[in-house]
């Protein structure tokens, strides 16, 4: 539960210091590529699982890996206040998230879980993989669904 | 001067005429409906196919997606409107309808008591689809739990309140053809029924014209969210990049060939089509590749 602990300084500095328009927040861009270096990853083992490219156990268990410590990144001051879609640009990151900040917390956390669960069998053979692997992709969308709005 | 005001009132007559006629329901005649056996167990294809619950299912965040109770909002720039509850509540769901009104409602949206149904819900592709699909799902919906809320009335401005003008709309733009047409194989026809009909891909993928039309000359070219920020993405075009094997990964997985994960309206959209048949899928996606041609 790191991250609502940080969640809720990064809000308090938040209101103190930033302006209710946030184009320009570098937070924006930040958090995105936090999300490019989980699909480097989720897509390695999403090749595998599709069959896109041959099972690889080595590249899986690095995958799995980077996966888990890029989840633990502390999630803190990557969202603050006024960087949602509808008072920013170049985001989809729904106001919705503010709103129920304790379910979108949660969401994080869930993926978090799933993502541990898929370290240590990643190596294990493509059959050990594919479960884990949906179970992953399961928690992205359940927030995708909710709190990303549709294509820009 | 009389004269004049008296042909002036016969033309008005005359269009006053005009518009109560062409704005009638047309509905399928019972007599080609009779002997349609619904079965249940082909009607969850079509349930989910169809997309029923995405809409109609219970609102709340442990929803129910088989307690088919409605009220769910669906903004666009006539109004707002709720999905009805169509559980088999005999009183506040369609429990006390006949198979035959079931399909009309669906395939013609025309409701029991004759008046026309708003196109948000989708019968101008429903229209498309084979009526014992639909004897098939009226069997299915009737398997499942009756809820007795009430269906909230939509919230739309004048003049859209006036559900017989929809009888003009549906002139316009209700009709059964298909939009892609020439020899398709057998997949593509295949994916063509589902996308074109009980999917109704056009809905969203395909731009509207003032009135709500879907304008088929840019079938699939992407759309303005109507319910709030965003793009409904193309599917065809030049920025359209994916495979048949993207697409059909796509619907079963709901990941991109670049391993986003589905989001926004499409999630439920892959959580139902999953479950249907793979070859289906491929179907789907051979369809859409055509389409793109």
């Amino acid at each position: 539960m790191k991250f609502r602990a940080f969640f809720g300084a990064a809000l308090l500095v938040a209101t103190v210091s930033m302006p209710a328009i946030a184009d320009d927040d570098p937070a924006i861009g930040q958090r995105q590529g936090q999300f490019k270096l989980f699909v480097h990853n989720f897509g390695a083992l999403g090749s595998m699982v599709q069959g896109r490219i041959d099972y690889d156990a080595d590249l899986a268990a690095t995958a799995a890996q980077n996966l888990y410590h890029v989840s633990r990144h502390d999630q803190g001051r990557l969202w603050p206040e006024g960087t949602g879609s509808n008072n920013a640009d170049g985001t989809r990151a729904r106001p919705e998230i503010w709103e129920n900040l304790d379910d979108f917390m949660q969401k994080f956390v869930d993926m978090q879980d799933a993502v541990e669960a898929l370290q240590p069998v990643a190596g294990d053979g493509l059959d050990a993989l594919r479960p884990v692997f949906g179970a992953v992709a399961g928690t992205c969308q359940a927030c995708h669904e909710t709190y990303r709005e549709e294509s820009s | 001067m009389r004269v004049l005001l008296s042909v002036l009132g016969v033309g008005v007559l005359l269009v006053a005429v005009l518009g109560w006629a062409l704005s009638a329901p047309n509905t399928i005649p019972e007599s080609a409906l009779v002997g349609l056996e619904g079965d249940a167990e082909a009607g969850r294809k079509v349930f989910l196919a169809g997309g029923c619950a995405s809409c109609h299912m219970e609102t709340g965040d442990d929803a129910d997606p088989t307690v088919l109770a409605g009220g769910r909002s669906l903004q666009s720039d006539f109004g707002t409107f709720y999905s009805p509850n169509i559980s088999p509540d005999p009183e506040h769901g369609i429990g006390g309808w006949t198979q035959a009104e079931f399909i009309n409602a669906s395939l013609r949206g025309v409701s029991p008591d004759g008046q026309h149904y708003y196109p948000a819900f989708p019968y101008p592709s429903y229209a498309r689809a084979d009526p014992q699909d639909f004897a098939d799902l009226h069997a299915y919906i009737m398997t499942l739990p009756a809820d007795p809320t009430e269906s909230r009335p939509h919230d739309l401005g004048f003049p859209f309140t006036i559900r017989r003008g929809l009888g003009l709309w549906k002139q316009l733009y209700l009709r059964d053809d298909w939009v892609i047409t020439g020899d398709l194989s057998e997949a593509e026809a295949r994916g063509r029924y589902l996308a074109e009909a009980l999917s109704h891909c056009g809905e969203c993928h395909t731009p509207r014209n003032l009135i709500g039309g879907l304008d088929h000359d840019r079938w699939f070219e992407g759309a303005p969210n109507p319910s709030g920020r965003g793009r409904i993405p193309a599917i065809v075009g030049s920025g359209f990049t994916w495979t048949e094997f993207d697409i059909s990964a796509y619907l079963e997985s709901g990941l991109t060939p670049d391993f986003d994960v589905v989001g926004g309206s499409m999630a439920a959209v892959v959580d139902n089509l999953r479950q249907l048949d793979k070859a289906d899928l491929d179907a789907i996606a051979a369809y859409v590749i055509r389409a793109g041609e």
